[in-house]
């Protein structure tokens, strides 16, 4: 086959098909598009005027050289601590509201199941309890930061209980599909020989899915990172926070320092929770 | 009983210093954290949260605030809509310097651009939204900026990935013939993988959708920048419709997906 030459897709048998549909559709996003673009107020040329291009150029260019004094780097140092320490304590706490949460809205452990349907009592407290489940995680971790740092002040507690709730919401509902999506044979052989749900779940659900669920829990520790980094603009403690007082003072030298941190910190999250996960296995 | 597994008890077993360093991680946390969980989980800031609560039952269903609240969710979704468009139009433009096409491929600006990509990814919508306030000022367009910024990041690396991974019969077929780069890549490799890449692109709109109800939070415009100023106004009816909008809005989206998902896969 040799090249076509563009003059010949004026031949009607060389021409694009689909070609009105597509222009059809082209049309038809654009036309959707508009109000969209409005309501967003989507005007790039604000970066242009004068006045807001004269406050970004004096920003940026104090990023570099980034602040490396002593002081700074110390203070940087202790709330990018703070900020891992939010989110592993956060992250423990979600594990131990979330367990409990999983023995009781798990169907795997169901007695009542065993022979038919399950009966109408334990059915409700299943469902309800995974209604929890649905509401603790619908509300983003940030907006229970705000909620929390009302009730009990700013500072890292409210950091902590906001990851605590949005991630035993989310542990809760994984685990769940965990352990029912895994082998259910050994649970009913057990459950059906008399053995307690308690025995049932250490002897047969724990060994059997026990990999998967520490995996799945690791990996939500390296989001719980990258979360309580940004619970610090509420008020919520950690390097956020840090960040959001040197943004209002305009000072590009210590936030470019703080967006490095920030960026080697969630690498170094990454790089570990992949390890721990590869470990395990 | 004496061939029960015990292995992984032993000094040299990696399961053991996961183990360890988990728990040590934890016990510094909370040791450093000073969480002062007595005070937090006191009857006094128990009464204090059971106040709030209550006064979150009595949200504000006026016909005007309600129309008011339902053009923030609606500015909410354009916000996260366009954004992704956005990030999509500039993912593919960055995914394309990103990939190595062929076996043999110089891909000299991969580096670079990965490098580009990793940056633009590791860093949160929020932060995005916080420093973009400075050059766009307050109000959705920050916002929408700094979804499609982190976005393109995020989609700009999937984007690469397929790209590279795509089957190559199509594209060789044309680069033997000697059709130009460019061409080979809008004719062979984009329609091979133009399904993948709607469906990342479809999956990231969700998440943005979430996102983008927090971002107004620190002033990106929406659902968000209307719960900071009343609940910083402490207007609590204002605040409980506000977050019973954000909590429908994510519940709406997650069901539609789903459906969305088991439809696409049947």
């Amino acid at each position: 086959m040799r090249l076509i030459p563009m003059a010949r897709f004026k031949d009607p048998a060389l021409r694009d098909p689909a070609w009105t549909r597509r222009v059809f559709w082209f049309l038809v996003a654009c036309v959707i598009l508009w109000p969209s673009l409005v309501s967003t107020e989507f005007r790039p040329w604000v970066f242009f005027e004068a006045e807001n291009l004269k406050v970004t150029t004096h920003f940026l260019a104090e990023f570099f050289p980034p602040a490396t004094n002593l002081e700074f780097l110390e203070l940087v140092a202790r709330e990018a601590w703070r900020t891992v320490a939010i989110a592993t304590a956060g992250t423990f706490l979600a594990l131990l509201f979330a367990i409990p949460l999983t023995l009781l809205s798990t169907t795997v452990l169901s007695v009542s199941s065993l022979s038919g349907r399950m009966r109408a009592l334990p059915f409700v407290v299943r469902q309800l309890i995974r209604w929890l489940l649905i509401l603790l995680r619908s509300v983003p971790e940030l907006i229970w930061a705000l909620v929390f740092v009302r009730v009990v002040g700013l500072g890292p507690a409210a950091g902590v209980l906001a990851i605590a709730l949005t991630y035993a919401g989310m542990l809760g509902k994984v685990y769940g599909e965990i352990l029912e999506s895994g082998e259910r044979e050994p649970a009913t052989a057990l459950l059906r020989n008399g053995a307690g749900r308690i025995q049932t779940f250490f002897f047969s659900v724990l060994p059997g899915n026990a990999t998967e669920l520490t995996s799945y829990t690791i990996y939500r520790w390296e989001c719980a990172i990258r979360a309580s980094t940004v619970l610090g603009f509420v008020g919520a403690g950690g390097l956020g926070q840090q960040m959001d007082n040197s943004m209002r003072m305009f000072n590009g030298s210590e936030v470019a320092t703080m967006l490095i941190v920030f960026i080697l910190l969630v690498g170094l999250a990454d790089l570990l929770s992949t390890w721990m996960r590869r470990a395990l296995q | 009983m004496s061939t029960r597994p015990r292995h992984w008890l032993r000094l040299d077993s990696s399961v053991f210093w996961v183990l360890f360093g988990t728990i040590a991680l934890i016990i510094l946390s909370f040791w450093s954290l000073d969480l002062q969980l007595a005070r937090v989980l006191s009857l006094e800031s128990l009464a204090r949260m059971g106040k709030f609560l209550g006064e979150l039952l009595s949200p504000n269903l006026e016909p005007v605030f309600l129309s008011k609240l339902l053009r923030a969710s609606l500015e909410t979704l354009a916000m996260s809509a366009v954004g992704t468009l956005l990030a999509t139009i500039f993912g593919l433009l960055l995914a394309v310097p990103a990939s190595r096409s062929f076996t043999g491929d110089p891909a000299r600006w991969r580096f670079l651009t990965r490098l580009l990509l990793n940056a633009l990814r590791a860093i949160p919508e929020l932060v995005w939204a916080a420093l973009l306030l400075i050059s766009a000022g307050l109000g959705p367009f920050a916002g929408t900026l700094a979804l499609a910024l982190h976005t393109t990041g995020v989609l700009g690396r999937l984007f690469a990935e397929s790209i590279e991974n795509s089957p190559q019969n199509a594209a060789t077929a044309l680069r033997v013939q000697g059709v130009g780069e460019g061409r080979v890549f809008l004719y062979a490799t984009l329609p091979t993988v133009s399904p993948q890449l709607m469906s990342y692109a479809l999956y990231r709109w969700e998440n943005n959708i979430r996102a983008a109800a927090v971002l107004g939070v620190v002033g990106g415009g929406g659902l968000g920048q209307m719960l900071s100023f009343h609940m910083g106004l402490f207007q609590m009816q204002e605040t409980s419709s506000i977050l019973a909008a954000m909590i429908l809005l994510v519940i709406l989206v997650d069901t539609l997906s789903y459906f969305a998902r088991r439809l696409l896969s049947r």
